[in-house]
């Protein structure tokens, strides 16, 4: 699959009997690449076909997203279905939604970032007796199905009177709950050399000054796509607020959009999903302005695990 | 996992800071716990806390509103002999099985494709990656359930060929195919990491196979496949318990219900509808628990048995 350039091309003209099947002319090695890029081309076409086909259907109108038109794009394009869309649903405007989203969103984003990155602190930079045993757990953690915890948690929530607010939904961020976060945290600040640490001890620089002044800023990377991912996570959470959230002028997208299913049903086709177009908006803006970060964050951070 | 030999590492040489050992060991311990603090807190009350007390109430009869009622195994004892359990035990085990190495095939395919110093990676790789940050959404649910629906364009491309499956949502046999292809469609993440793995591997590994005449297939078994092993059991075991956990999509599409005939009836929708629909709280807990026990047994199986195909490079003590 892979043609290595190794060194051996260049002497294909030397009449040695050198068995070596890898030597290749520049015509064919353009061929090949030319199939390559036909090939992944054609597979990124089926893969984006789904978010293709989405973003072409909100512009149609209704009657033509089913059935009878086979083609992608309608001529009869129109921002109908976004009209509709933001109207809302049970008299609460979209961008109420969008409002609320964000408040969660960004909630979950400051208390990952603060708890996360001094919980990692102490797990990789301190040495205090049952550390081991505590990072085990927090690794025991990630494995953990959440479903175990979530009857306990709605009743206590519930006996405490904070179903229906967003308390239950953010409090976890602020304990570092997502292990995910400071387990990422913890590696990366395992990298950092140990004698910055030192140096600084020895001027006399106790842990909140190294944490604040040392740590944090170069852990700038690691903070990146910590906010990336746990606003995304939190843009498209659905069960967490399918279980405390009862009033629509709370609802964040993801549940505004399932009582928009629920009660349009298939009836507004073209208005449902223009207004998942629109509920995914956000994170497509992240995908396309941060997506190295995100992808270079997946493949490193992924590997450590 | 591998980060291990370099854990021992770091511990051993922050430590030889000794001036006055006993008092800095003392105000790191202090420090230590201070600043895992907030973590802790959380593990206690949002993680320990709620495990104990749904493992005490799965041996309930407990609906929200009057005091569990102790009811011994009664519970699990139920769950054997309800229909509907078994059946989304059912359901979940298929998924799993057959969209889990479905996914990671098509992840380590591609990967493979794109392990080149051709020109537009970057391009490739994010695109193929794309939905895996979106697939989980209620949007997509939506978007799936429509093109997949009564002469929605998979139904109309398939006609053209000639195959006339009508809708998917309503077929009870074609929700299952329907919703592993939604999860085989993701699979872009681990895509990514099984191509930082593969730049991983050493060019004259290969180079060396050629000078032998191995072809591309024994080149794959005896480099590829157990070079990346690590990465392969990661994300085997990473899937696997991700896909047990499935929620969102299979809520959307059958309105909640896991209809048609029970067909999307997931192991944690199920769960959901006894726990936050029925009220039977304490059912529910015995079914979470079992899912920690087998998503338990499942990973230690998968350690245990790691030792025979996986191998870790840093091996050589």
């Amino acid at each position: 699959m892979t043609t290595m350039a190794t060194p051996t091309q260049s002497t294909p003209a030397t009449p040695a009997p050198v068995y070596n099947p890898k030597s290749e002319s520049g015509t064919a090695k353009r061929i090949k690449s030319i199939i390559f890029h036909i090939v992944a081309l054609a597979l990124v076409g089926v893969v984006l076909y789904p978010a293709l086909w989405m973003v072409a259907s909100s512009f149609k109108p209704n009657s033509e997203i089913g059935g009878s038109t086979t083609q992608l794009w309608s001529n009869n394009f129109s921002f109908d279905n976004f009209v509709t869309a933001m109207d809302g649903i049970g008299g609460v405007s979209t961008l109420t939604f969008f409002t609320n989203s964000l408040i969660l969103a960004v909630g979950a984003v400051v208390g990952t970032i603060l708890s996360a990155s001094v919980s990692a602190y102490a797990f990789a930079r301190i040495n205090f007796p049952g550390r081991g045993i505590f990072f085990g757990m927090m690794i025991a953690t990630l494995l953990l199905p959440f479903h175990v915890v979530i009857i306990p948690q709605y009743i206590v929530f519930q006996q405490l009177g904070l179903v229906d607010t967003y308390v239950p939904l953010l409090i976890g961020k602020f304990l570092a709950a997502d292990a995910f976060f400071v387990f990422l945290m913890v590696q990366f600040m395992r990298n950092l050399p140990a004698e910055l640490d030192e140096a600084a001890r020895i001027d006399g620089a106790g842990h909140v000054r190294i944490f604040g002044s040392i740590m944090l800023p170069l852990m700038k990377p690691a903070l990146i796509s910590t906010s990336i991912f746990s606003f995304i996570w939190s843009w498209n959470d659905f069960l967490g607020p399918l279980l405390y959230l009862n009033t629509p002028e709370k609802y964040p997208l993801p549940l505004a959009l399932r009582l928009f299913v629920d009660q349009t049903q298939s009836s507004d086709y073209g208005a449902m999903i223009a207004m998942s177009v629109l509920a995914l908006l956000p994170v497509l803006v992240f995908f396309l302005v941060f997506q190295r970060y995100i992808v270079e964050g997946v493949s490193t951070q992924g590997l450590k695990g | 996992m591998t980060q291990s030999p370099t854990l021992s590492r770091r511990s051993q040489s922050t430590a030889p800071l000794q001036q006055r050992p006993s008092r800095r060991r003392g105000a790191d311990a202090r420090a230590g716990y201070t600043f895992l603090l907030p973590w802790l807190l959380g593990f206690i009350a949002l993680t320990v806390g709620p495990m104990i007390s749904s493992l005490y109430l799965s041996f309930t009869n407990y609906n929200l509103f009057d005091p569990p009622k102790w009811i011994g195994l009664d519970n699990y004892a139920t769950l054997f002999q309800d229909e509907r359990f078994l059946q989304s035990v059912g359901v979940t085990l298929s998924y799993v099985v057959f969209g889990t190495p479905l996914k990671l095939a098509a992840a380590l395919a591609i990967a493979m494709l794109l392990n080149s110093k051709r020109k537009g990676q970057g391009f490739y790789r994010s695109a193929f990656y794309a939905p895996s940050l979106i697939g989980a959404s209620v949007s997509i649910a939506i978007v799936w359930k429509a093109m997949f629906g009564d002469s929605g364009p998979v139904d109309e491309g398939l006609s053209f060929f000639g195959i006339n499956l009508g809708g998917w949502v309503g077929n009870p046999s074609m929700t299952m195919p329907m919703m592993i292809l939604l999860t085989v469609w993701q699979f872009g993440a681990p895509m990514v990491i099984f191509l930082a793995g593969l730049k991983q591997i050493p060019a004259d590994l290969y180079e060396a196979a050629s000078m032998d005449g191995a072809g591309p297939v024994r080149k794959f078994f005896n480099i590829t496949w157990p070079m990346l092993s690590p990465v392969i059991f990661f994300n085997l075991l990473m899937e696997t318990i991700h896909a047990f956990q499935i929620f969102a999509s299979a809520y959307i599409i059958s309105n909640g219900e896991g209809g048609p005939a029970g067909s999307t009836l997931f192991y944690t929708l199920y769960l959901y509808l006894r726990g936050f629909s029925d009220f039977r709280m304490g059912y529910a807990s015995a079914m979470a628990w079992l899912l920690v026990i087998v998503v338990g047994i499942i990973t230690l199986i998968f350690f245990k048995t790691s030792k025979s195909w996986v191998h870790y490079s840093g091996d050589s003590k």
